[in-house]
């Protein structure tokens, strides 16, 4: 059985990247192995100081340091928890579950990787461990194209605007019909909505697809059954087609996701 | 210097190594804990709600964080009897700590079915939980009701092998009552508080933050509600008390003990600390060297 442990890490770096979206480096205790277990579609779950936030707050990791024992993270403060991670400044310490969950599995071939959003940052860890031909299609609301320059070193960078004012106008699809790109493995992150159509489109496609999902959790590792998915396997945990979040994904095979909401059907 | 201190106490029969388990539901059947706490460590571990057949639970979102809280409105999703027994029981086995099992059901018979599954199983002390404020048929439909309270309760004891706790939900006008219920119908012990039904809205999508509507508040923000019931009860049963609502540090369990809880669960604090129990079991034993108390037994109940 592995040992999972909490850790203390430091803050090495914290930067705006852009408005109400920071980028933080975490650094970990070297006998802990936190960044060295770490793959990429993994998250780690930061622990808040305030008493009145009692879960810890499940974030991607957006890139990984082996040899620094660092990782980092990418998020948006949509509350008080990722308000008070804000402050931290390098030297603060903060208390870390992780790695957790299962990670994307790389394939070889070409791939095209989607990010909508805060779904985004996750993917660049993925970028940067891919060989193969690698296309990034980013989703955005608007021209605040936070991150996209850091993909180009590792990928072909397209881009898709709700508004249109960069890039293809619409969504993440439009932009891969609108380039005609081609993959023998897609892999996506973002909001609910965004990866049912990358699921329609993979499937339309005969293209394997790994999909990264996300859902309101507690605990963060498999006890609490609160970020259930519905699946088409029976899940390992209740038998009941409800696979876990946190602890079976965050990752699945788009197959296996059947996006309804009704339970227990 | 470290003299030796007494945890171990007796409840309902059972001699348990320290008065610290789990709250049912937090804590799965141990397995996801195990991996950042000895669960030989515990007193005991009380599982998860299990019916006699495998349940979905509700739609998602299932939890929302509330101010020093939180709602869930799980659905008691849970793999059935048959998968508990055959995987969930022997990995607890594994372990030097008491199982206390938590079932549920939706008729007084399905309950009935899962005690008696349970008759022949190593398993110290079954909990009944008639309190879940989240499925719609079963839970709390049994527990607001003096009269069908100790009705379910003789039914359960008719059939079990092990010492019957009842849980009991503080959704009630006056849980004193629902108590000597419980009691008269002969459970061997009780435990509460469950969690108390709330509400929250998304302002920004102007709905419910749980799919289910409402949900069961707990954490911190209850514990004093929990501690005023531990101790009400307390005064008016014989039986012993299995106190939780909120408990996070040694303090806050110390105060359900000295309010007349025999045993305490941690619930919710194990999401904002995976190792609170045994944080906590450490936590009792460092107040009781320091106060100089020799035998938990003496601190439970004492606030009089």
């Amino acid at each position: 059985m592995s040992e999972k442990k909490k850790s203390i890490a430091t803050v090495v770096s914290q930067d705006i990247i852009s408005v109400g979206i920071y980028s933080m480096w975490l650094s970990f205790p070297k006998e802990q192995d936190v960044a060295a277990a770490a793959v990429p579609g993994q998250f780690i779950s930061l622990y808040c100081k305030d008493g009145s936030c009692l879960l810890p707050r499940p974030i991607s990791i957006c890139d990984i340091n082996k040899e620094e024992s660092s990782l980092r993270i990418v998020y948006r403060i949509v509350g008080k928890g990722t308000q008070e991670f804000s402050e931290l400044l390098p030297g603060d310490t903060i208390m870390v579950v992780g790695p957790l969950g299962n990670g994307f599995t790389p394939k070889s071939g070409k791939s095209i990787l989607i990010g909508g959003g805060i779904g985004i940052p996750p993917m660049l860890a993925l970028a940067k461990s891919l060989s193969d031909e690698v296309s990034v299609v980013l989703g955005y609301r608007t021209n605040d194209l936070f991150l996209k320059d850091e993909f180009v070193s590792y990928a072909k960078v397209y881009v898709s605007t709700e508004d249109g004012s960069a890039g293809t106008k619409g969504n993440v699809i439009d932009a891969i019909r609108a380039e005609g790109l081609e993959a023998d493995t897609i892999y996506a992150c973002g909001p609910v909505p965004m990866l049912r159509g990358v699921k329609a489109f993979a499937e339309e496609q005969g293209i394997a697809a790994q999909i990264s999902m996300e859902e309101k959790m507690a605990c963060g590792i498999g006890a609490c059954l609160a970020c259930v998915c519905q699946s088409a396997e029976k899940d390992a945990h209740s038998n009941v087609n409800n696979k876990r979040v946190c602890k079976d994904g965050p990752v699945f095979d788009a197959n296996e996701l059947l996006f309804s909401t009704e339970f227990g059907k | 210097m470290s003299t030796s201190v007494n945890l171990s106490v007796d409840f309902a029969g059972v001699p348990m190594r320290n008065p610290v388990t789990t709250a049912s539901g937090t804590f799965g059947s141990g397995a996801e804990y195990s991996e950042f706490v000895d669960l030989s460590a515990l007193g005991a571990v009380t599982t998860k709600g299990v019916a006699s057949v495998p349940w979905p639970g509700n739609q998602t979102p299932r939890i929302c964080e509330t101010y020093g809280g939180m709602l869930n409105a799980i659905g008691l999703q849970n793999p059935g009897i048959d998968l508990f027994l055959k995987r969930d029981i022997p990995f607890l086995k594994q372990y030097d700590t008491r199982i206390i099992v938590n079932v549920c059901g939706k008729t007084p018979e399905e309950y009935v079915r899962v005690v008696e599954r349970l008759a022949e199983e190593e398993v110290d002390l079954l909990e009944i939980n008639i309190s879940c404020p989240n499925v719609k048929a079963g839970g709390i439909a049994f527990g607001q009701d003096p009269v069908s309270v100790e009705k379910i309760t003789s039914q359960i004891k008719d059939r079990a092998k092990q010492p019957v706790i009842m849980k009991l939900s503080p959704n009630v006008t006056d849980i004193a009552q629902i108590a000597q219920a419980a009691e008269a119908g002969g459970a061997d012990a009780v435990s509460l508080i469950n969690t108390l039904t709330g509400m929250k809205i998304d302002i920004n999508r102007r709905t419910f933050a749980l799919a289910n509507k409402t949900g069961g508040m707990s954490g911190p923000a209850v514990k004093p509600i929990a501690v005023r019931m531990v101790y009400q009860v307390a005064q008016v049963v014989k039986i012993p008390v299995l106190g939780m609502g909120g408990i996070t540090t040694a303090e806050d369990a110390l105060e359900f003990i000295m309010a007349g809880a025999t045993m305490v669960a941690v619930g919710t604090a194990n999401f904002h600390n995976p190792s609170a129990t045994v944080e906590i079991i450490q936590g009792i034993e460092q107040f009781m060297r320091e106060n100089k108390v020799a035998d938990i037994r003496e601190l439970i109940g004492c606030v009089r």
